[in-house]
């Protein structure tokens, strides 16, 4: 499996999934500035975590429309795999490539910890590898993480198999108490309408390995690259 | 010309600065204050001349830049 990050200035978790991938695939990801116009030929396209453009106007709303997302865009179009973790998520709205867009947390706090996650759907190259309903543990960071969307745009997400993640609490089961952001119906990912483009909150990358205390994440990477090799 | 643009977020959309401004307004005892909502202010300098022309361009800079338009409202003033 070959892979891309897309790199902007304020990205902070673009070394994170470049080791996450790297050691998943075997290969070492193409590390893509945002001034670059040009994309090598890869299977998936990682946009990082992170605070892009200081946040600036609305979180993505900069990292969206540089140079190197047209590009991005392009090979989403064609079906290439473009997943967006966090800031990453932030800027697929933005950039139009998933429906909805996420706002200040309920809060008004930062939220730094583990959340639990149920594997919604397991239709998609992200998510094979995990078991359909399968509650998963997995570290969120951010501030603003509240998915919102009007009602339609949400019954489609659902009514289409579009939901990727939800939060739950530690009985498995999705409410306010799982829920770290206040996001509409729980939802913490959602996928494009091919699956391809996946946009979530939570860091897989943050639980790849024995030293980060949990390994639930790596089955993310391992689907990826046996549906991509 | 000059054009200021407001942009605010949605009826309906949470507004979580808007309720803790509010929160603070009452702590300080101006007790009137109903719901608040917060925006923000972006001005422009702009070469145009032609008001139509300057609003056209800049009602384009909203949708494509300024304002989510999933979750924000803009309003456009301008001022010769």
């Amino acid at each position: 499996m070959k892979s891309a990050v897309i790199v902007f200035p304020g990205s902070n978790c673009d070394r994170d999934i470049a080791v996450a991938l790297e050691k998943a695939s075997g290969r070492k990801p193409h590390m893509v500035f945002h001034k670059d116009t040009e994309l090598p030929d890869v299977d998936v396209i990682a946009v990082p975590g992170g605070f892009s453009y200081g946040d600036y106007l609305r979180c993505g709303a900069m990292a969206a429309h540089s140079p190197i997302m047209r590009v991005v865009k392009e090979r989403a179009d064609k079906g290439v795999r473009v997943m967006g973790i966090c800031n990453g998520f932030q800027i697929l709205t933005e950039a139009g490539l998933l429906p909805g867009a996420l706002i200040r947390n309920k809060t008004l706090k930062y939220v730094c910890r583990t959340v639990g996650l149920r594997v919604e759907s397991t239709e998609s190259a992200y998510t094979a590898k995990y078991a359909a309903g399968q509650t998963i543990r997995i570290p969120v960071g951010h501030g603003e993480g509240n998915y919102v969307a009007d009602d339609a745009t949400l019954d489609r997400l659902e009514g289409e198999g579009l939901v990727a993640f939800r939060y739950v609490n530690h009985d498995g089961a999705p409410d306010a108490e799982g829920n770290p952001n206040g996001a509409a119906r729980d939802i913490a990912g959602i996928f494009n309408k091919g699956r391809t483009v996946l946009g979530m909150m939570p860091h897989p990358e943050r639980a790849f390995e024995p030293l980060h205390g949990n390994t639930d994440g790596r089955a993310f990477f391992d689907g990826l690259v046996e549906a991509l090799t | 010309m000059k054009a200021k643009v407001t942009v605010t977020l949605k009826n309906g959309v949470l507004d979580p600065q808007g309720k803790a401004i509010g929160h603070a307004l009452h702590t300080l005892g101006f007790l009137s204050v109903g719901e608040v909502r917060q925006g923000k202010l972006i001005e422009l300098d702009l070469e145009e001349t032609d008001p139509e022309a300057a609003r056209a361009t800049v009602d384009a800079m909203c949708r494509k830049l300024l304002a989510n338009t999933v979750i924000e409202n803009y309003a456009i003033e301008l001022v010769p």
